[in-house]
């Protein structure tokens, strides 16, 4: 078992063993979510990688991932535990065929720990080996308000009441990343509860550093020129603008393409990566692609000149 | 304690006034029965009267119960604990002020004229006044209020508008219910409700399994409302703006914005419980009231920065406006496109269309008109009230779907 990072460098070193190029302010909020053991709240644009965080966490600590991902209508029979009816039935018609048995015994019978579904929720409360485990609650934003409002007391006090079996309190609380891509807000009741931090674009640089990790066989030129022009296309008025995942996924097509550095055909054709709705790419194909092409040509000609 | 009501000394007189309190705090707006004033008299008791300020916190702790009541009752507890001289010679300075409408009240002193007409009503000279009030009541009831619903917001004069905001803030918009992925227990529904048909096995002790039902809930869908407060719509957004505030804290899931030619998201502000309060709040936010309109642009950042936000989970989005664009509906028609494919039902509510043979002449409407799922009239108070159908309708179809 890895142990836990002690400072903000260790954390952000940790984040880089695991192929993540974090910007300092995340490292910080990440240290102080798992030093304080409160949840960490991410919230950001689509493609920003926001649960890439959870994953590479828990590959780097060495503990399981428990992912729930949110949708309307998530409820206690799929986040928390669910009975195993089928099983129970059985249980039922065996326990009838032997005579004489009660009932009273019947009911501690079948409401007990092998009849007992657990869902995400649920295992990252119980005692993990390896330590807790990272619990990774995705776009938050997708479910309704009441299930916001039960996650409301397992973040806060680590606890789930079920009726049959009583309380079940975590011995350590487990890791928790909650993502949300804001298509709605979540309550400040939660927010309160959770160290906020909002991911942006990265920089240049970093961009750059980001790509040549995770697209090293994209040739130097190449993941400069593609940098490059993703950054000029944030400026724009776009109604999405690129995450860094398209910038990953760009580079991957052009290094699929054998493409060495950029030309407007090649811009053109695999458009369709970077931007994903019609409107900006119709904005885009042609002399815009074209201009933006050139002006990262020129800035690429005179750093290198 | 049994004393205090027999008791004909000071403490008789005190009960007196602390009812007189009670009752000017009720006609001020807030919800002051007579439990709480026999609360209020024993509070007092407990607490004292050496100390005005524990006075004053002991009043406060039975009568205000919202954040919002908290300045009426400073209003009202200063003016009315003061010396009562003092009070009368208030009234006298305040009474023509009201009664005169060109000498409109500022907005910073709402709060102060509603108390203030509320201790007017209390004065013992106010017989004439209470009659006055039966007859405004009278002209409210519908028979007699027909014509009045018929008459469009623009000609109506300033006395009428207050009626008509009044008759708007009754206005409830309908329970259009969609189904939702949750469900309720129900006795005719058609899924199985396993967990609780486990429970039911153990407790009957009959051979066979009861099975206990469960169907799908239904929910109202989220209401955006985007309203044009631009110079041509002047009258009618400042009157719509009660209608929006009515309806924010009647449901949940509701957000406004208000767009002249830029566009402000205000749905925070209509939160206030306090209508002259959350209208002052609005009336400071927009900065752009009776100036120009363009359509294209405010949508334009509307759906690049809000509809993500606010329009999930099967929005309705309400769009008022009279479809006059100062840009010659430049860049309009993308917008307008992408607003209709990324909401439930979009509903277009233009006062325009009172003219008996409107026709779609301006370029700005020609272009919205084929975006819309609904296109109605917003002129008069019948007009409001038949949109409660339009959206009553909506609720029917989808439970049919």
């Amino acid at each position: 078992m890895t142990s836990l990072p002690k400072d903000v460098d260790t954390t952000l070193e940790l984040l880089g063993d695991g192929d993540y190029l974090a910007d300092r302010s995340l490292a910080t909020a990440l240290y102080l979510a798992i030093s304080l053991k409160k949840p960490l709240f991410l919230e950001g644009e689509a493609g920003v990688g926001k649960t890439e965080i959870a994953k590479v966490l828990s590959k780097m600590l060495d503990r399981n991932l428990l992912r729930l991902q949110c949708y309307e209508g998530l409820d206690v029979t799929t986040a928390v535990y669910e009975w195993n009816y089928s099983r129970q039935m059985i249980e039922i018609r065996l326990a009838e065929a032997v005579q004489g048995k009660s009932r009273d015994s019947l009911e501690s019978d079948i409401f007990n720990d092998t009849f007992l579904i657990k869902r995400p929720l649920l295992q990252a409360l119980e005692q993990n080996e390896g330590g807790p485990p990272v619990l990774l609650i995705d776009e938050l934003d997708r479910t309704d308000e009441p299930f916001e409002a039960f996650l409301l007391e397992v973040l806060s006090d680590f606890q789930i009441t079920i009726p049959e079996l009583g309380t079940i309190t975590a011995t350590e609380p487990p890791l928790v990343i909650i993502t949300s891509n804001r298509t709605r807000e979540i309550h400040d009741a939660l927010k309160r509860r959770c160290f906020y931090h909002w991911v942006d674009y990265p920089s240049a640089k970093r961009e750059l550093e980001i790509l040549s990790v995770k697209a090293p066989t994209a040739a130097a030129t190449l993941s400069r020129e593609v940098v490059d022009f993703v950054q000029k296309l944030r400026g724009m008025d776009l109604f999405k603008v690129p995450g860094v995942a398209e910038t990953i996924d760009w580079a991957h097509a052009l290094v699929q393409l054998d493409c060495l550095s950029l030309d407007p055909v090649m811009v053109n054709d695999t458009l369709g990566t970077l931007l994903k709705y019609q409107d900006d790419i119709a904005k885009l194909q042609g002399s815009e692609a074209n201009r933006i092409l050139n002006e990262v040509k020129m800035e690429q000609a005179s750093v290198s000149s | 304690m049994s004393d205090l009501f027999t008791d004909t000394s000071s403490r008789g007189l005190l009960s007196e006034n602390i009812l007189h309190f009670a009752r000017v705090l009720r006609r001020a707006g807030l919800p002051v029965g007579p439990g709480q004033v026999l609360d209020a008299l024993r509070a007092v008791l407990k607490v004292g009267l050496s100390n005005r300020d524990d006075f004053y916190w002991a009043l406060h702790a039975v009568f205000v119960k919202r954040l919002a009541q908290r300045e009426i009752f400073n209003q009202a507890f200063f003016i009315f604990w003061r010396n009562p001289e003092i009070l009368e010679r208030m009234m006298q300075l305040v009474l023509p002020d009201i009664s005169d409408p060109t000498n409109a009240p500022k907005e910073s002193e709402d709060v102060l004229r509603r108390v203030t007409e509320a201790l007017s009503s209390n004065s013992s000279n106010g017989e004439e006044r209470v009659e006055e009030e039966v007859e405004f009541d009278a002209s409210l009831t519908w028979s007699s209020n027909e014509l009045f619903g018929e008459k469009d917001f623009e000609k109506m004069s300033t006395e009428e508008i207050q009626l008509a905001i009044s008759a708007v803030r009754r206005i409830k918009l309908p329970q259009n219910l969609v189904q939702i992925r949750r469900f309720k227990v129900s006795n005719i529904g058609k899924r199985i409700d396993m967990r609780r048909t486990m429970r039911a096995v153990l407790r009957s002790s009959a051979d066979f399994i009861p099975l206990m039902k469960r169907e799908r809930l239904k929910r109202r869908p989220p209401l955006v409302i985007l309203c044009d407060i631009s110079g041509s719509m002047e009258r009618y957004s400042r009157m719509l703006l009660h209608f929006m505030h009515s309806v924010t804290n009647d449901r949940d899931r509701v957000h406004t914005f208000l767009f002249g030619t830029c566009l402000t998201n205000v749905t925070r502000y209509l939160r206030y419980k306090d209508v002259d309060q959350a209208l002052e709040k609005v009336g400071q936010a927009a900065t752009d009231w009776s100036g120009g309109t363009r359509i294209g642009r405010s949508l334009a950042d509307f759906n690049k920065l809000w509809s993500r936000r606010v329009l999930t989970q099967g929005a309705v989005v309400l769009f008022i406006s009279d479809g006059l664009d100062r840009d010659e509906a430049n860049g309009l028609s993308a917008e307008i496109q992408r607003l209709h494919r990324s909401c439930r039902r979009l509903i277009w509510l233009n006062p325009l269309l009172r003219y008996e043979g409107f026709e779609p002449k301006s370029i700005g409407i020609r272009t919205i008109l084929p975006h819309v799922d609904e296109f109605k009239t917003i002129h008069n108070l019948n007009s409001i009230e038949r949109l409660v159908d339009i959206l009553n309708t909506d609720g029917k179809q989808d439970i049919s779907q």
